[in-house]
C-alpha cells in the first residue's frame, strides 16, 4: 500500500517545491507532478524537456544514413530477392522543401523512376515493401531492418501462399503516398510503406506501416490501412509483423484495403470495461 | 475586374480579382505558397496591400469571394449582415477602417455596436494591413464575455482549458492529469478531453467521469468531450451529462462537409444542449475549434488564402453564441505555417479577427516537432496574446500532449502569464481555488504548499502499483 498522502507542507529543497502526487506517473506517461521553482519549471525538468525536443528535432532533420541502412538490408531474408535495395528519391530536393511541399514528397524524381523500371521484373509481384525516411530518420534507421526480419519470418512461415516479393526499395524525402508510384511501376498487387512518423516528444522513433492494395498514383488515404507507433516502447516488431501479416492476408482475400478491411481486423483498442473507476471519484 | 490595379511609378500592377488581392496582400506563409496564391515578390505583396487599403468596405458585400448559391456560409454571412449597424463605417475603405479601429474615439462599446455590420471578409482584409501591435491593441478593446458555470473573458482575466488527454483514454491516467491541472490552478474555461477512440459509447464514459469530478469537488467549470457533433447529439439523446457541444469548423461549406456536418447539425445539437439547462451563470453551450489551413487541407479553399477562410469560420462560430472558440494555430504543421514567426503572426490575426467579430477567442499556442518552432516562440505568442486579452489558452502537463503528439502551453505556463501580466482566473473558479486551498490568499498567484485535504483523501484511494513509479 502507498503511504497516506498528508496535508503537511510539501518537501522543498534548493528552492524547488516537489509534488507528492508525482507517484501517479506509474499510471501515465504525461508529465505530471513536475514540481516548481516559484510557479516555473524546476531546472532539471526544463532540461529534460529540452532534451526530448532536441531528440525529436534531430529525428526530423538528421538525414537518413542511406548507405548504412542499405548495408544492413544488403542481403535481405527470404522471400525477398537477393541483392541490395533500390535507392530512390522523391521530387523534394531537400528537407526544407520536403516540409513545405507534401506534394513533392509523394512523387518520385526522374532518376528514381528510371532506376525502378529497370529493377522491375515485368512479371509483377504479390508485395512490394518500400522503406521511406518520412519525418523520423531515427525510426527508420533503428527499426526498418529488424521489422523486415520479423516480417520475413511471418511470410516464410505461410503454408498457404508462396509470396512473390519485389526487390526492397529505400526512398529519401518521401511521404506515404510515394509507395503508390513505387508499387505501380513494380507491378505489385499490394504495397507496404515503412515510414518514420512525425516524432512526439516522448516517442521520437515511431515507425508507421501503411498497406495499400492495388497501388497507383492518386490513391486516397481511405484506401489504406495503418499500423502506427511501431517501436520497442510501443508496438514491438514481432507484434507489428503479425498484425501486418493478418492485414495482408485479408487484403489478398478481399482484393481491397482501407476502411472496409479495417472494420473487421482491428483489435479492440479499448478494454477498460471492467474498471471504469478512478481515484478522483472512487 | 479591372478595378484591382495599382500604378507605382511607371509600372501598373494588375490583379485578376478580389480573391487575388486578398491572397497576395497576406503576410507570407507556407500554406498560401502551397496553394499557389501567395504574392510572387515582396513588392507585389505591399502593392496588393495598397490596393486593398483603397477598397471600400462595401466591396465585400458586393463582390462575394465564394458565390452565394455555392456556399451556405456565404449565405449565412450575407443574410445576417446588419445594414443599420454597418452604417457608421459604410463609407470607409479598408485603410480607413484600420485608422477607425485604432482611433481614440472607437471604444469597446462603439465596436460592439458596429459589430453586426462587420463581415468576416472585412475583418480578414483589415488584418492583412495591420502590424502585430495593431492586432494586439484593437483586440484588447474588443471584449467578448461568455458564461456557463464560470464567466470567461472579463478584462484582466485569463482562463485555461485543462486538457487531460491519454493515448488509450485510461481513466486513472486521465484522472492523474486532471488532478495535476487542478492543483496548478488550471481548468476554469473547460476540462476538455480529446478522446483517443472517437465513438459514442466511449464519449459517454468520459462525459460521465468528468461530470463526477466536477460535482464531487464542486468545481465551477464545465466539461467537454471533443467528439463529432453528431456523436454528442446521440450522447444527449442517451441521457449523457453534456455541458458543451464540440465541433471543428472551417470557413467554407465544403470544408465542413469534409468534416461531416452542416450548419443545421450545429443548430440542432445546440438546441438539444440548451434544453438540458446545465449552466449556472450562463448558457453558452458551444465549443468550436478552428485553424488556418484546414480548408486547403480539405481541398475546399476555393482559391482563397488561408487567413480569409479562417475568418469566415468565425462567421460560423458567432452565429451559435459559443462559450469558447479555439484557434489551434500551430497544430496543422509546417506546410501551412512554417515557423515560429508565421505561427505567431497567425495566432495574433486569428485572435484579432475573432474578437472583432464578437467571438470568445482562445488560442492553442502550439507547435509540432516538424515545425521550425520551439518553447521560446510559444512563450512569445503566449505573452503577446495575454497582452491582447485572449480569453483562454490550453493547459497540459509539461506542455507534452502524449495522445496528439504536439506541444501546447503547460499548467506552469498559465501561471507564468497570470504572474507576468496580472491575469486572474474566472471569478467563480478563482473563489473555488482559494476555498479548496489550492491558491493561498496572498497576492501574486501563489500556490499553497500543502496538499488540499479533499485531494489528499482521493490520492489515498490510489490503486495498487502506485509505489512502483
Amino acid at each position: 500500500m502507498a503511504e497516506p498522502f498528508d496535508t503537511a507542507p510539501a518537501a522543498r529543497h534548493d528552492h524547488v517545491v516537489d509534488n507528492p502526487w508525482r507517484k501517479l506517473r506509474a499510471f501515465t506517461d504525461a508529465r505530471i507532478g513536475l514540481g516548481r521553482a516559484g510557479i516555473s519549471l524546476p531546472t532539471a525538468r526544463l532540461l529534460e524537456f529540452q532534451l526530448a525536443h532536441a531528440q525529436a528535432r534531430d529525428a526530423v532533420h538528421l538525414p537518413l544514413d542511406v548507405e548504412t541502412l542499405c548495408d544492413a538490408l544488403a542481403d535481405p531474408p527470404t522471400p525477398w530477392p537477393r541483392g541490395a535495395p533500390v535507392r530512390l528519391h522523391s521530387q523534394a530536393a531537400d528537407r526544407i522543401t520536403y516540409l513545405q511541399r507534401p506534394d513533392y514528397g509523394r512523387r518520385l524524381d526522374d532518376d528514381a523512376r528510371a532506376a525502378l523500371s529497370e529493377a522491375a521484373s515485368g512479371n509483377g509481384y504479390d508485395l512490394a515493401v518500400v522503406v521511406v525516411d518520412g519525418l523520423s530518420s531515427h525510426a527508420v534507421a533503428s527499426h526498418a531492418a529488424p521489422f523486415i526480419r520479423a516480417m520475413a519470418a511471418e511470410l516464410a512461415a505461410d503454408s498457404d501462399h508462396d509470396w512473390r516479393v519485389a526487390p526492397l526499395t529505400v526512398v529519401e524525402q518521401g511521404r506515404v503516398a510515394i509507395g503508390d508510384e513505387v508499387g505501380e511501376i513494380l507491378g505489385a498487387d499490394c504495397v507496404v510503406v515503412l515510414i518514420g512518423e512525425r516524432p512526439g516528444l516522448s516517442s521520437p522513433d515511431s515507425l508507421g506501416l501503411y498497406l495499400t492494395w492495388a497501388p497507383r498514383v492518386g490513391v486516397t488515404d481511405e484506401k489504406r490501412n495503418c499500423i502506427s507507433n511501431v517501436r520497442p516502447a510501443g508496438l514491438g516488431m514481432a507484434d507489428a509483423a503479425r498484425r501486418l501479416f493478418y492485414l495482408l492476408g485479408a487484403a489478398r482475400r478481399d482484393r481491397a484495403s482501407g476502411v472496409t478491411l479495417k472494420d473487421r481486423s482491428d483489435d479492440a483498442v479499448l478494454d477498460h470495461d471492467t474498471d471504469q473507476t478512478n481515484f478522483l471519484t472512487r | 475586374m479591372s478595378n484591382y490595379r495599382y500604378t507605382l511609378g511607371d509600372r501598373t500592377w494588375r490583379f485578376s480579382g478580389l480573391a487575388e488581392v486578398m491572397a497576395k496582400a497576406t503576410p507570407a506563409r507556407s500554406g498560401d505558397r502551397l496553394a499557389g496564391v501567395i504574392a510572387e515578390t515582396a513588392e507585389e505583396r505591399v502593392v496588393a496591400q495598397m490596393v486593398l487599403a483603397e477598397l471600400p468596405l462595401k466591396t465585400f458585400l458586393e463582390d462575394l469571394l465564394i458565390p452565394y448559391e455555392a456556399d451556405e456560409i456565404t449565405r449565412l454571412i450575407v443574410d445576417s449582415h446588419d445594414t443599420q449597424a454597418f452604417a457608421p463605417i459604410a463609407h470607409l475603405t479598408v485603410g480607413d477602417f484600420r485608422n477607425w479601429l485604432l482611433s481614440d474615439d472607437t471604444t469597446a462599446e462603439v465596436i460592439a455596436a458596429v459589430r453586426p455590420g462587420i463581415t468576416p471578409e472585412m475583418a480578414a482584409a483589415v488584418a492583412k494591413i495591420m502590424r502585430n501591435q495593431d492586432l494586439i491593441l484593437v483586440a484588447r478593446k474588443c471584449r467578448v464575455i461568455t458564461a456557463f458555470r464560470s464567466t470567461i473573458g472579463k478584462p484582466g482575466h485569463l482562463s485555461t482549458r485543462l486538457q487531460p488527454n491519454h493515448p488509450t483514454d485510461d481513466p486513472t491516467g486521465i484522472a492523474a492529469s486532471i488532478l495535476d491541472g487542478l492543483l496548478y490552478g488550471n481548468g476554469d474555461a473547460v476540462i476538455g478531453i480529446n478522446p483517443a477512440t472517437d465513438n459514442v459509447a466511449q464519449s459517454i464514459r468520459l462525459m460521465q467521469m468528468l461530470d463526477e469530478v466536477i460535482h464531487k469537488y464542486d468545481i465551477p467549470t464545465q466539461s467537454c468531450v471533443l467528439t463529432h457533433v453528431t456523436n454528442t447529439r446521440e450522447a444527449i439523446e442517451a441521457g449523457a451529462p453534456v455541458d458543451l457541444v464540440f465541433q471543428s469548423i472551417g470557413g467554407t461549406e465544403a470544408t465542413n462537409t469534409s468534416f461531416g456536418f452542416g450548419l443545421n447539425d450545429l443548430a440542432e445539437t445546440r438546441d438539444a444542449a440548451l434544453a438540458l439547462e446545465r449552466g449556472t451563470v450562463g448558457n453558452n453551450v458551444m465549443y468550436f475549434e478552428t485553424g488556418q489551413g484546414s480548408s486547403l487541407s480539405a481541398g475546399a479553399h476555393h482559391g482563397l488564402d488561408q487567413q480569409t477562410c479562417e475568418a469566415r469560420a468565425y462567421g460560423v462560430a458567432r452565429h451559435f453564441d459559443p462559450l469558447l472558440v479555439n484557434t489551434v494555430v500551430g497544430f496543422i504543421g509546417p506546410e501551412y505555417l512554417y515557423d515560429g514567426k508565421e505561427i505567431i503572426r497567425a495566432g495574433l490575426e486569428d485572435h484579432f479577427c475573432g474578437k472583432l467579430l464578437g467571438v470568445p477567442m482562445g488560442c492553442d499556442v502550439c507547435y509540432t516537432n516538424h515545425a521550425e518552432a520551439d518553447q521560446n516562440d510559444m512563450d512569445t505568442l503566449l505573452t503577446l496574446l495575454g497582452v491582447a486579452g485572449v480569453n483562454f489558452v490550453m493547459g497540459i502537463p509539461g506542455s507534452d500532449d502524449i495522445m496528439l503528439n504536439y506541444q501546447t502551453t503547460s499548467f506552469h505556463d498559465a501561471l507564468y502569464a497570470r504572474r507576468a501580466l496580472d491575469l486572474a482566473p474566472a471569478p467563480e473558479f478563482g473563489d473555488w481555488l482559494s476555498r479548496a486551498g489550492i491558491f493561498t490568499d496572498g497576492a501574486d498567484y501563489r500556490l499553497a504548499e500543502t496538499l488540499p485535504k479533499a485531494f489528499a483523501q482521493s490520492l489515498d484511494q490510489l490503486p495498487e502499483g502506485a509505489d512502483h513509479g
